[in-house]
């Protein structure tokens, strides 16, 4: 009896396309071109910040002020919560596996505590620019 | 109770007459409470004899029986024809090279579980023999979810970066080796990880968590393997303070 | 065998992945609030630049975009992997090059704010 295995092919390019927990992947994975977008945006801004001149920084804001930005901020952070926040939150238990004695604590107890976290940090930062009193 | 004929697509190869896989249906009166393993069975006994797969407990605890089912890795005795519609695909493991029928060769992901170093690892000396190693159930419960794995390899076949390089180390191999490092009578972390934490091992992981979604024993290798990278991240730092490297 | 260097890449791509994750909606909520002509008082010229002077500020400004950049940046590593670029080490050497100039680029702005 000869052997002779049969390997599939596997597409370097489609692979993802085959089912939707693949897909969600490939669309969690690509926020990280939101971040590189954000970083270098406020990289601008600093940059301009850094003129040390109130009109340019003026300036600066009235370009940013547009509906096309405002389209895009609003679908970036709607994906970015999505894919981005609320995935890593998902995925957090996962890396920190919290036991005390013979007890380990849930999953979900470690992702709310994320949640929770996560809107202290925004609303502490809604304070401090001023957006909340 | 009543028949549900189900229609099974299985995928056939014959090493020494084909030259590819092709698909074969069987059309098989399942009884309600089957799982798919039996449908397979009942093709083997009264329709075709020369289907080839592999089986045995038929119980979820030897791993022989996985096969995709829909698309999807499965052990096909965990898989019941209830849960499935009239029509079902069932195929070889996804990522390994075909051996005949639904059997796959395994040899890459037995050897990559070797390479785990799956035993417990001592630096000091063996306890005196009228003394045993004692583990309290706290100690026990941190590392017996990734004791259940009973090696299926469905895992090898959810992970896409398996599919696009061989190289990968793998999930169960790495589950493996958790299960060992977080063993509070093994000594040997620094060692797997040595071996784990190279170039191709556990960094291959992008955490799809693919492997950890099909998983029939809820090991989680998923969970596994970034706890590793966690471990692999502090180990180095600690191997380039003075006096770490053991 | 030894512990990849990618040890220390993966680790300051999880702290990034962390702290972005954590702070970046409230990032792109301001940009947002901007855009739609809502600036808020704390984006003002002289409260920004007070903040953006303060030993405090440049330091959370920093990390922050140093700990993104990297993230994305080895993010965008498997990512060209996963769409089937193979050349992983010109990729990483790209990617991490990019990272490095805008790490290089802030601190140079936040050193002369």
């Amino acid at each position: 009896m000869s052997r002779r295995p049969y390997v599939r092919p596997v597409s370097n390019t489609r692979w993802y396309l085959s089912n939707g927990r693949y897909r969600r992947y490939i669309l969690r994975e690509v926020t990280c071109l939101l971040v590189g977008f954000y970083c270098f945006l406020t990289i601008w801004a600093l940059a301009v910040l850094a003129t040390g001149s109130a009109d340019r920084w003026n300036e600066f804001l009235a370009s940013q002020q547009n509906a096309a930005m405002a389209a895009l901020h609003a679908f970036a952070l709607i994906y970015y919560l999505i894919y981005m926040t609320f995935d890593w939150f998902q995925l957090a238990p996962k890396a920190m596996p919290l036991q005390f004695g013979e007890h380990k604590v849930s999953a979900r107890t470690i992702i709310l505590a994320h949640y929770a976290a996560w809107a202290a940090v925004t609303a502490f930062v809604a304070w401090l620019v001023g957006v909340i009193p | 109770m009543s028949k549900r004929e189900l229609t099974l697509e299985v995928m056939r190869y014959d090493p020494e007459q084909d030259t590819e896989p092709y698909f074969q249906s069987y059309s098989v009166p399942c009884e309600q409470d089957w799982a798919i393993l039996d449908a397979l069975n009942y093709v083997k006994e009264e329709i075709d004899t020369t289907l080839s797969y592999r089986w045995s407990c038929h119980m979820m605890v030897c791993g022989s029986c996985g096969m995709m089912v829909n698309g999807e890795p499965s052990l096909t005795c965990k898989t019941f024809v209830r849960d499935l519609p009239d029509h079902v695909r069932i195929e070889p493991l996804a990522n390994m090279p075909i051996e005949r029928d639904l059997v796959v060769v395994l040899d890459d992901p037995m050897e990559k579980m070797h390479r785990a170093r799956p035993w417990i690892i001592r630096q000091d000396d063996p306890p005196p023999p009228d003394q045993e190693y004692v583990q309290s159930r706290a100690a026990l419960f941190k590392f017996k979810q990734y004791t259940m794995c009973v090696n299926c390899m469905c895992c090898y076949s959810a992970c896409p970066q398996y599919a696009l390089d061989q190289n990968f180390i793998g999930p169960a191999a790495l589950a493996l080796a958790h299960r060992y490092n977080l063993d509070s009578r093994d000594q040997g972390k620094s060692q797997r990880l040595d071996i784990l934490a190279d170039y191709d091992g556990v960094w291959e992981c992008s955490f799809v968590g693919a492997c950890s979604e099909v998983c029939p024993k809820s090991v989680d290798p998923a969970a596994a393997i970034q706890q590793m990278k966690v471990d692999g991240a502090i180990e180095w730092w600690k191997q380039k303070l003075p006096g770490g490297k053991s | 065998m030894s512990i990849a260097k990618k040890a220390v890449v993966w680790g300051l791509f999880a702290a990034g992945g962390t702290i972005s994750a954590f702070l970046f909606p409230a990032l792109i909520g301001l940009f947002l609030l901007v855009a739609i002509d809502k600036v808020p008082p704390g984006l003002e010229f002289g409260s920004i630049s007070a903040f953006a002077s303060h030993w405090v500020g440049k330091s959370i400004l920093f990390l922050v975009i140093f700990l993104s950049l990297w993230h994305a940046a080895h993010r965008l590593r498997v990512v060209f992997h996963d769409f089937g670029v193979r050349k992983d080490k010109a990729v990483a050497n790209a990617v991490y090059l990019v990272a490095a100039i805008g790490t290089v680029v802030t601190a140079f702005y936040l050193y002369l704010m």
